[in-house]
């Protein structure tokens, strides 16, 4: 339950475990959260640094929302909600609050103003307490609307926003093999909490779904670890499940041009929806891999399905882990050695008419089914300025053609518009401070 | 079925010839300690191996491509004619093991950068190490034969499957479904019996098994399991098919068995047939009971998922049964092992049998099914090590 360890503002290593020794246990409480004010004060405003410190804070506030282009942490919650309200003005009064709260969270603060251990003794405390000492460790929150914020199952325009949905926003159609359960897919809004450490995403879900309560209700929530993939060029790329390296190709943060063309929404591309301009679209998937099964595969089908070496994870083509394949080289009978139907093929630009995606996924694993098989996969996130052009049609092939997909089963699904960032220096909380989809209700 | 469609073009390229065997190097150095491994450097003008003898045993030939074409490497008898092993298509830059159990012996060694010529070519000494080593020479025509036997076996299969499938075609457009439902099952397991075979031609397999899950948006859905939720329609459906549109279905079902008949008949398919196709065929055979039957999502209309785990536990042990001889001489334990599992397995089977065939899928209990499960994955274990086995 304790963390590993963090920095503080002036570069000392100090431990949860250190903090609460010091103090005794009966101030533990207090002391530890003055240490997070005094490191989120350091840390507020800090341009997205290098993966490394736990102590790491993100800016909440900026032209986009955190968490899209930062580099991927190595933990996630994202939880879905249903909104249990009609009324648009108790929605907008969640957004407010939710902003307000993951603005101090993802500064290392407790969400409400009082903390776990202050504020009305007779009163619940406003914070549940459990990343009390904890550095922010990187923690960003990532709010999105789904199709059914703007029109429920009959049709019915919910809050008076059906005008303003963007054309893209819509459930994604069934793909080959889909296998997906109502109970994790879709959602009126998404919330997707990535920090270093684990119990630091999982209190930010919960806090902000405490908040919810009598507006928005959990439909599904779930837990991500290791990131499969990397957003910027300073990170390694991590492996899959599968025990390969995964998402070589990912749009990284440094790559200006194509965060600009893949990811971000820009003005002008939805006449309707011009509130999402500076947003973007999440695509998430939860893909249960066949484990088992896959561990019985030759190393030759493993490779053969990847396209890529186990070990390095250079292309069957030759090269090292950067190399580009080499499609078209072929090997004895003039058979490719990167095979047609291999996943690297398939889900490369070549294959999908140019278009990439900045993928943002994380392993997971929930326990066993009930036949003894680990339920565990890749818990897919994707953010892209297009999901009809830069997803579906991917997604289409892959299903249908990637030789992987006899080893995988999609079971989660969801689709999100994710609007762009509070502005900074915009007042927050209170009954009229900015928040996150302003435009969407208010433009 | 599988979801993907595996073209013949990559089935042949998961196929490796006969004598070839690659493994990780990770996992062969945590292997036996005794293994001998000799590292490899293929440039474009030479051929370097660490040593040129090694006892005899289990080799590991770790073979680097530090040239700029994609490169082989071959271990052949001291004619310099007859390949021993090889392992091939490795592109620049990339290592790839070979493991061959060798006798004492003088071998030829070459890399073939380029994959063209002789290669450059070296004389390799396997010592006596006193290690007694199966002679895999004297095992070629064994595995002739079990290539011979199991073309034979599909093709059987598919003879059976097309008279079977004519059958009920009639009784299913003559609205005879009693019988249709009768003969449902009976005539699938001649399919499922050889259900990798059938999956290989990718164009086939989809049109003739596909799931109603595994159809992409605005796809038509044709085949069996069309057919299965008409004959089993589910409460409240009301998408029956009318006598015309039977007729269409059914009659492409028997143009697309009669196409299946007709491949495996060709002289063709007898040729992609080889050791490591069999091998990998009874060990794809357990995947497939593993992912759709021991979950009943196969059958998810008519319940008949144990007549199709039959199927396909009964086309795993010919497969299986065909390399058995060569498993005993190289790898006794195994062959004790996957006997001993088969039967445990069937004699799971054989507790739900009723009648001709099975109970339906949803008459087992949790328990049943979770025993089942855990039988299947206990004999898929050693099920996938055959191949190396029979190859090394």
């Amino acid at each position: 339950m304790t963390s590993p360890g963090g920095t503080d503002a002036t570069g000392r290593r100090f431990s949860r475990r250190s903090v609460l020794g010091l103090a005794g246990a009966a101030a533990a409480t207090g002391a530890a959260a003055g240490a997070g004010i005094t490191l989120a004060a350091a840390h507020a405003g800090d341009e997205p640094q290098a993966e490394g410190g736990t102590g790491d804070a993100y800016a909440f506030t900026g032209a986009h929302q955190a968490g899209i282009t930062t580099p991927a942490q190595d933990r996630l919650h994202m939880a879905a909600f249903d909104l249990t309200t009609t009324e648009r003005a108790d929605v907008v009064a969640l957004l407010r609050a939710w902003t307000y709260a993951a603005s101090r969270m993802t500064q290392g603060l407790p969400a409400g103003d009082f903390g776990p251990g202050s504020g009305p003794y007779d009163a619940p405390p406003d914070d549940t307490g459990e990343a009390d000492g904890l550095p922010a460790s990187g923690l960003t929150i990532t709010f999105g609307f789904g199709p059914s914020l703007f029109r429920d199952a009959d049709g019915r325009d919910r809050f008076g926003l059906a005008a303003r949905r963007p054309a893209l926003l819509e459930d994604l159609p069934h793909f080959p093999g889909d296998a997906l359960e109502p109970g994790r897919t879709g959602g009126d809004l998404v919330v997707q909490a990535c920090a270093h450490d684990p119990q630091v995403a999982v209190h930010a879900v919960r806090n902000l779904s405490r908040i919810a309560f009598g507006t928005a209700a959990v439909r599904w929530s779930q837990l991500g670890y290791g990131r499969t993939s990397s957003t910027s060029t300073s990170q390694a790329t991590p492996r899959n499940l599968f025990g390969f390296k995964d998402g070589t190709a990912n749009v990284k943060a440094e790559e200006a041009d194509a965060v600009r063309d893949f990811v971000w929404v820009q003005p002008g591309d939805d006449p309707a929806a011009a509130w999402m301009a500076g947003g973007s679209y999440l695509v998430a998937r939860r893909i249960r891999m066949m484990i088992e099964t896959w561990d019985r595969a030759p190393l030759r089908e493993q490779e053969t399905i990847v396209g890529r070496t186990k070990t390095t994870g250079a292309p069957l083509s030759g090269g090292t882990e950067h190399t580009e394949p080499d499609f078209a080289l072929a090997g004895r009978d003039g058979v490719p050695l990167v095979a047609e139907q291999s996943h690297v093929r398939l889900a490369h630009p070549s294959s999908n008419d140019g278009q990439r995606i900045l993928r943002r996924g994380y392993n997971y694993t929930d326990g066993s089914d009930g036949l003894g098989r680990l339920d565990a996969g890749l818990f897919f996130v994707a953010f892209v300025r297009d999901p009809a052009r830069q997803y579906v049609p991917m997604q289409n092939r892959l299903a249908r053609d990637d030789l992987m997909s006899e080893y995988l089963r999609h079971t989660g699904s969801g689709l999100w518009a994710v609007p762009p960032g509070v502005p900074d220096g915009a007042a927050l909380g209170g009954t009229d401070g900015a928040y996150v989809g302003q435009e969407l209700f208010e433009g | 079925m599988h979801r993907p469609l595996r073209g013949l073009a990559v089935a042949a390229t998961l196929l490796l010839p006969l004598a070839a065997c690659t493994e990780n190097s990770d996992s062969s150095a945590s292997g036996s300690k005794d293994t001998g491994t000799i590292a490899v450097e293929s440039s474009a003008d030479a051929c370097e191996l660490s040593a040129d003898e090694a006892p005899s045993g289990n080799l590991v030939f770790t073979v680097k491509n530090t040239g700029p074409d994609v490169t082989e490497f071959y271990l052949l008898a001291e004619d310099g004619l007859r390949i021993v092993s090889e392992v091939e298509n490795i592109g620049p830059g990339l290592s790839r093991d070979l493991v061959v159990t060798a006798k004492p012996g003088t071998y030829v060694s070459a890399c073939k950068p380029g994959m063209v010529g002789d290669g450059i070519r070296g004389e390799f000494t396997v010592t006596d190490s006193g290690k007694d080593v199966a002679p895999t020479g004297a095992l070629a025509d064994q595995v002739a034969a079990a290539t011979t036997n199991y073309v034979a076996y599909v093709k059987d299969q598919t003879e059976q499957l097309l008279a079977g499938t004519r059958d009920f075609v009639e009784a299913y457009e003559q609205g005879d479904d009693d019988r249709a439902r009768e003969l449902y099952a009976a005539t699938r397991v001649h399919w499922e019996r050889i259900e990798p075979v059938a999956e290989s031609f990718g164009d086939l397999d989809p049109r003739m098994d596909l799931r109603e899950a595994d159809l992409e948006a605005g796809q038509e859905w044709t085949g069996w399991h069309r057919l299965e939720k008409d004959l089993w329609p589910p409460k409240g459906f009301t998408d029956a098919l009318s006598p015309a549109q039977r007729a269409t279905y059914a009659d492409q079902l028997l143009a697309d068995t009669q196409e299946l008949y007709d491949r495996t008949h060709a002289a063709a398919f007898a040729q992609e047939i080889d050791a490591t196709a069999i091998g990998n065929g009874a060990k794809g055979l357990l995947d497939e009971v593993a992912t759709g039957k021991v979950t009943g999502e196969e059958e998810i209309w008519s319940h008949t998922d144990l007549w199709d785990f039959q199927a396909n536990v009964d086309g795993a042990k010919v497969a299986y049964d065909g390399l058995r001889d060569i498993v005993v001489a190289k790898d006794e334990a195994l062959a004790t092992q996957l006997d001993t599992r088969f039967e445990a397995l069937q004699g799971l089977l054989d507790q739900h049998r009723e009648g001709e065939g099975f109970v339906g899928y949803d008459a087992l209990s949790t328990d049943q099914v979770k025993q089942l499960a855990a039988s299947v994955d206990a004999l898929s274990e050693p099920l996938a090590r055959l191949t190396a086995a029979v190859v090394l």
